[in-house]
């Protein structure tokens, strides 16, 4: 039996490992649907910041991982907004369809690059950074102050959204577009320039997040790795209340219902490893139905004929 | 007549747009795209037993989905979730299956189709009940509930539901009186003719009953008055719905009773996923499903071949069926700039 104390803190370490991508993509999607677009196609979006990642990494280092992953994150939020926003197409039929082909296409550019060996242990990864003093904390230290450069630039990056939603004149724009586009034409905000915009950025984020999924958690590249974390986040947006530190909060919940499973190894328990993997989409499913209906969501979301 | 017309060139520009793609994709990426495209076609159609016995096997699952993506649809409702309610069909078939051992044919069959069918329809309570009590959107919880269907396979045939020798991770075979017979002369077993019966009963109740008109109203009405938060017809919703699941749980009772005769993982290789493209080509009419079922069963069948023949990863076809469906969202987007729910209100609008 291990000390309960240190199997806490190892949990809290791993929650908030397994957070962080989800964090980050549901803090992009949180800006896209705050502007009135729901896009399915961030997962797709992830999937590429991921392989963006492996091969920035192979190439030139981690940093440059993180920046490839931005990069392939935005492009694939370019062809989402030329569909649903440019075109005017139905957003969730755009969105799964953008996911659909970020699957064949990081599979297809992934064998042509690594070959059918695939990427293997090779990338160099993000270690953690442990911030001296602050990462020796009973309980928490770990958690939170030792931890690779992604988690503390989600850190950084969710009261940054949090302040530029709610406090600056852009952000009252992207949140008018959301709410009543019309209205907000009238009152000169560029509605669709607008919409574009944020679906960029949230694509930007989920690029990082698929980046920071590869660099700093897992270690390399498989097909379809994501493995639906895109799509989780958009549960974790609903959860968060369209607000960037709910969706921060959200995520952490999901991290602690899959890492929760490390518990149950510390203590013992026998119980089947596919349970855990089933709980966090459960878990998010249960608490959607206690959050929607409480809270509105941006009334124009997912219309487009505005 | 005219609106069948374009819709036909314009499906046929939409495919013919997503092959040049993964053409000028293979170039680009140094492989020979003719040989690839040869491999693909020949694989798809070279031989009666490649068509009959590829083709049309891996139609059948892609034109119940598509039937049930295309009544959901225009109940209004997205389900994104079919291949998790094809895997939950999956188990339930080929739990069955094993229990049949001994039984006549005549019990056996259908007692393996319904256990699927209606395993399909029990993995859709939650999402109809998440939606009709609480609001919560049900293309995001179906698609969450894969995740949950896909752990569950594992934990099915790594568990309790794994071969005797406790070796392989896969069920114990099907008994010889749950597999459907096949067809004279070929591979292709005889789901494909539920299939075929399905899209014709569909057709029918789209275009004779009254229900299939309030449907139809459901779904050209209720974008709006989902966004806005009331939650139209519950009912008509509801059995939308359902129907859509029990038709793709069918899709994986047939799959495990027809082709794999025992249950194990990645039984799907995406059907759920790839029927969203089958049913808006045909723009959600059941008769012309089955004709896209069997086009994008082609070019599921011409993936495998090409990735044997020519080397090029199975699922670069994948980028050809979303660029299908990018390409008709786009066209029917430009063909009525402005109307609100493009792909619905077309198919509702032609089928009248």
């Amino acid at each position: 039996m291990m000390d309960p104390v240190a199997v806490v803190a190892d949990v809290l370490a791993a929650a908030v490992g397994i957070a962080t991508p989800l964090a980050l993509a549901a803090t992009g999607e949180t800006l896209a649907e705050r502007s009135g677009v729901v896009n399915l196609g961030i997962e797709g979006a992830m999937l590429f910041g991921a392989l963006g990642g492996a091969i920035g990494a192979t190439v030139a280092g981690p940093a440059a991982g993180l920046g490839f992953g931005v990069l392939a994150g935005v492009l694939v939020a370019v062809l989402f907004a030329a569909v649903a926003i440019g075109a005017g197409a139905d957003q969730i039929i755009s969105g799964t369809a953008v996911t659909l082909a970020s699957v064949g296409l990081t599979g297809t550019i992934y064998r042509q690059f690594y070959g059918p060996a695939g990427v293997g242990l090779s990338i160099p990864t993000l270690a953690p950074l442990p911030i001296p003093a602050l990462s020796q904390l009973p309980l928490v230290g770990e958690a939170l102050f030792a931890q690779p450069v992604t988690t503390y630039l989600t850190f950084l990056l969710i009261p940054l959204t949090w302040w530029f939603l709610f406090r600056t004149r852009p952000g009252l724009a992207l949140r008018a577009a959301g709410e009543d586009p019309v209205a907000a034409r009238a009152a000169g905000v560029p509605v669709r320039v607008t919409r574009v915009a944020a679906v960029l950025a949230g694509g930007a984020f989920a690029g990082l997040a698929g980046a920071a999924l590869v660099l700093a958690q897992v270690g390399t590249f498989t097909e379809r790795m994501t493995a639906g974390r895109g799509f989780v986040a958009i549960a974790i947006v609903v959860l968060g209340r369209w607000n960037p530190v709910g969706a921060g909060l959200a995520a952490l919940l999901f991290g602690l219902a899959t890492a929760a499973q490390f518990a149950f190894q510390a203590a013992g328990l026998d119980v089947p490893y596919q349970l855990f993997l089933m709980l966090p989409y459960l878990l998010t499913l249960l608490a959607l139905a206690g959050v929607v209906g409480r809270v509105k969501a941006p009334a124009s979301l997912g219309r487009n004929g505005d | 007549m005219r609106g069948d017309f374009r819709a036909l060139v314009m499906g046929a520009a939409a495919l013919l747009i997503g092959l040049l793609l993964l053409a000028a994709g293979l170039e680009l990426a140094g492989y020979d795209a003719s040989a690839a495209l040869a491999a693909l076609g020949s694989g798809a159609f070279g031989t009666w037993q490649a068509f009959t016995g590829v083709t049309l096997v891996r139609a059948v699952p892609l034109i119940l989905i598509g039937l049930g993506f295309a009544l959901a649809l225009r109940g209004g409702a997205l389900n994104i979730g079919a291949e998790g309610q094809f895997y939950a069909g999956a188990i339930a078939a080929a739990w069955m299956g094993v229990q049949a051992a001994g039984w006549p044919a005549w019990a056996a069959l259908p007692a393996v189709a319904a256990a699927g069918w209606m395993a399909g329809a029990l993995w859709m309570v939650l999402p109809v009940v998440l939606r009709l009590r609480f609001g919560v959107l049900e293309a995001i919880s179906t698609l969450l509930l894969n995740f949950v269907a896909e752990a569950l396979v594992s934990l099915m045939v790594l568990g309790p539901m794994q071969e005797p020798t406790g070796i392989y991770p896969q069920s114990a075979p099907i008994a010889e009186a749950a597999r459907l017979p096949l067809l004279p002369g070929t591979r292709l077993h005889a789901g494909f003719l539920v299939a075929l019966l399905a899209a014709g009963g569909m057709a029918w109740v789209f275009a004779r009953t009254w229900w299939g008109f309030r449907l139809r109203a459901l779904g050209e009405g209720s974008r709006a008055a989902e966004v806005s938060g009331r939650v139209p017809a519950g009912r008509m919703l509801a059995l939308a719905l359902f129907g859509s699941a029990a038709l793709a749980g069918l899709a994986g009772a047939f799959e495990v009773s027809g082709v794999s005769y025992s249950l194990y993982q990645n039984l799907s290789p995406g059907y759920g996923f790839t029927a969203i493209g089958v049913a808006l080509l045909a723009r959600l009419r059941p008769s012309a499903i089955v004709l896209t079922g069997i086009v994008f069963g082609a070019l599921e069948a011409g993936a495998g071949a090409m990735q044997r023949d020519a080397g090029v990863p199975a699922v670069a076809v994948y980028v050809v069926e979303a660029a299908v469906i990018l390409a008709l969202l786009l066209g029917n987007a430009a063909a009525r700039r402005g109307g609100q729910r493009a792909v619905g209100a077309d198919a509702a609008g032609g089928a009248a």
